[in-house]
């Protein structure tokens, strides 16, 4: 059984429209004008218990919209959603005892106190057992590895040593699905890495079904199989990372290496240079042309090696964006 | 290690009783960790106390008269100092623009998301905010009440005590549910800081912290003392020298209380509909 069952979920905001200048702030306190942003508008997906489904999408395409109506913290404008058997806007007890969602940007840690009493204060939250604490605390500190930081007072961590206590510390009560919002954002690469290493084993070892949003594309080709494209509150892609690049990346990249000096001048008419260092090009080339623009370049041009590659996967989703930000223009216009 | 998720149990009733007053707990060491915070709050609380002495002493000796609305210039001063323990119980700094702040910021999220309720689990923490700061201020209190002793003429017998204590407590939750269901604005305004600010100003005096109401002309203090506002320094002092006594100390404590429940669910009930506008709007 699915663990959430989304369907035709969307989200309107109302959103207050400033005027300029003084005249119209004034004009504002009497009679407010709104405007109608649609965050959400109309997804319908399911995750199965076990998967970890990463959320791909340019800033304001409806992620954290998404995040937040199936953790249930506001209600959608229309549609359904089941989420652990449970409709999350109704914020039953049974089921905010089973999810967790972290925010890379917002700390629920005490900010003076070591990170302990937090933990400590959640196990009251959540009515854990004791003896289940000390065990679910000794693993995770063993598996983050900051056992010997719990001592310190939170502000005095760096800011991945937080991040490990905040997941820390929403995995205590040992939720099935977690939602995560950003969980590595501005870390360094090696507290990233981390972080991604961790999340993997305890999905591995405890089957908890995760869903995240990040804009790292590291994190993603870490730790999804299956990734969930959004643009304008609309599903573009929802299958694996790998199909990504079959969809929607048209072109391939034609890695060229001539003999010192030995680049043509006029490299341009074979295709875009996407990048150029030294005798060795990368062009951008048709996927239909590949074949034909090898031989002609072949043909004519003495080239020590060559090789033809997929571009990197956040330029292919970067287009999907541009392309869904045009057509979402062009419905608009 | 095979694929395991724990289901926790359900708790009974008992243990979420237990389980807020396990927070007052975690909250009251919390609270402890900011001990100089403590002694210097404590200390800057008796100085706006000397310069009021200073002004009774003042109006008492030019103008010599041996009584003031019924207040003799000893009674006065004890009255001064007993609005402090009043403030002590009743007072709530922060409760109002923290909750608007969270509901801003959205921290709120937190009570959303996790099994417990905002309410109790803030009644919880000012409760530990509450006996930390009683704990720690009691001897300074102590001193000060010592040097003054000679202003207390009668002692109050074991009823009033009793009737003190309970005006004390009730005046902790008229004050903590007035302060949460004016936090609650926040659901509503973007920025309450000034509406926040007029109320404080007006507390000041329509509690009576200032000077005793009777100090007003009867009309403005009747009307006062139909507002629970009173409760929150006045009607607790008032108790303590013995100027409410029988009848109308029962009829006092039994208007307290229904001012603590009225407000109470007037809090609950801002709170369910924000909420409500919260989830459809924001988030």
């Amino acid at each position: 059984m699915a663990i959430v069952e989304v369907r035709d979920l969307a989200k309107t905001y109302r959103v207050f429209q400033k005027k300029e200048g003084l005249f119209g702030a004034f004009r504002g306190l009497v009679r407010r004008e709104y405007k109608e942003v649609n965050a959400v508008a109309g997804v319908s997906f399911s995750v199965e218990p076990g998967e970890i489904v990463g959320f791909l999408g340019p800033n304001g395409a409806g992620k954290t919209t998404t995040l937040k109506m199936l953790s249930g913290l506001i209600y959608p404008s229309h549609g359904s959603a089941e989420v652990l058997g449970h409709v999350p806007w109704e914020r039953a007890d049974a089921f905010r005892r089973k999810f967790a969602l972290v925010m890379g940007q917002k700390n629920q840690l005490w900010w003076d106190l070591p990170a302990q009493d937090s933990f400590r204060l959640h196990r009251e939250i959540y009515s854990i057992p004791p003896d289940v604490f000390d065990r679910t605390v000794g693993d995770l500190t063993e598996m983050f590895e900051v056992g010997s930081l719990l001592r310190q007072p939170v502000r005095e961590l760096s800011l991945g040593e937080r991040m490990k206590m905040e997941l820390i510390a929403s995995l205590l009560h040992q939720p099935q699905l977690l939602l995560l919002d950003e969980p590595t954002i501005g870390l360094d690469v090696v507290a990233q890495v981390t972080i991604q290493k961790c999340l993997r084993e305890y999905n591995t070892s405890r089957g908890v079904t995760m869903l995240l949003t990040s804009h790292y594309m590291r994190d993603v080709e870490a730790l999804c199989k299956r990734v969930l494209v959004i643009t304008h509150g609309k599903l573009v892609y929802d299958g694996p990372l790998s199909g990504i690049t079959e969809q929607f990346g048209r072109d391939k990249l034609v890695h060229l290496q001539f003999e010192a000096d030995g680049v043509p001048t006029d490299i341009e008419r074979y295709g875009a240079v996407f990048e150029r260092e030294g005798p060795t090009v990368d062009l951008r080339v048709d996927r239909a042309k590949v074949a034909e623009v090898l031989a002609a370049v072949l043909d004519r041009h003495t080239v020590l090696d060559v090789s033809v590659q997929d571009p990197p996967l956040d330029q292919v989703i970067a287009r999907v964006f541009e392309e869904g930000k045009a057509r979402h223009a062009a419905a608009n216009a | 290690m095979p694929p395991q998720t724990l289901e926790l149990p359900v708790p009974t009733w008992q243990q979420s009783v237990g389980k807020y007053l396990k927070i007052l707990r975690v909250s009251l060491i919390e609270r402890l960790t900011y001990r100089a915070d403590f002694f210097v709050s404590t200390f800057l609380r008796f100085l706006p106390l000397l310069t009021t002495f200073l002004l009774w002493e003042a109006v008492f000796a030019s103008s010599g008269a041996k009584e003031i609305s019924g207040f003799s210039h000893d009674q006065m001063l004890a009255y001064l100092l007993l609005v402090q323990i009043s403030r002590m119980f009743s007072s709530m700094p922060g409760l109002a623009s923290g909750i608007s702040r969270d509901i801003r910021d959205g921290n709120l999220k937190k009570y959303l998301l996790q099994p417990i309720d905002m309410i109790a689990y803030l009644i919880s923490y000012r409760g530990a905010h509450k006996i930390a700061y009683i704990a720690t201020s009691a001897a300074p209190y102590g001193i000060l009440f010592f040097f003054f002793r000679d202003k207390f003429n009668v002692m109050p017998d074991l009823t009033t005590w009793a009737a003190y204590l309970a005006s004390l407590l009730m005046g902790f939750m008229v004050g903590f549910f007035f302060e949460a269901a004016v936090g609650m604005a926040g659901f509503w305004l973007l920025e309450v800081t000034s509406l926040l600010y007029i109320i404080h100003t007006l507390n000041f005096i329509i509690s009576g912290h200032m000077f005793p109401l009777d100090l007003l002309n009867p009309a403005l203090a009747g009307f006062l003392k139909l507002l629970p506002f009173q409760y929150l320094a006045y009607f607790p002092a008032m108790i303590f020298l013995g100027k409410i006594q029988g009848q109308e100390l029962a009829n006092g404590l039994a208007v307290e209380f229904a001012w603590a429940f009225g407000l109470f669910l007037t809090s609950r009930y801002l709170y369910r509909v924000g909420l409500r506008r919260y989830s459809a709007y924001g988030g």
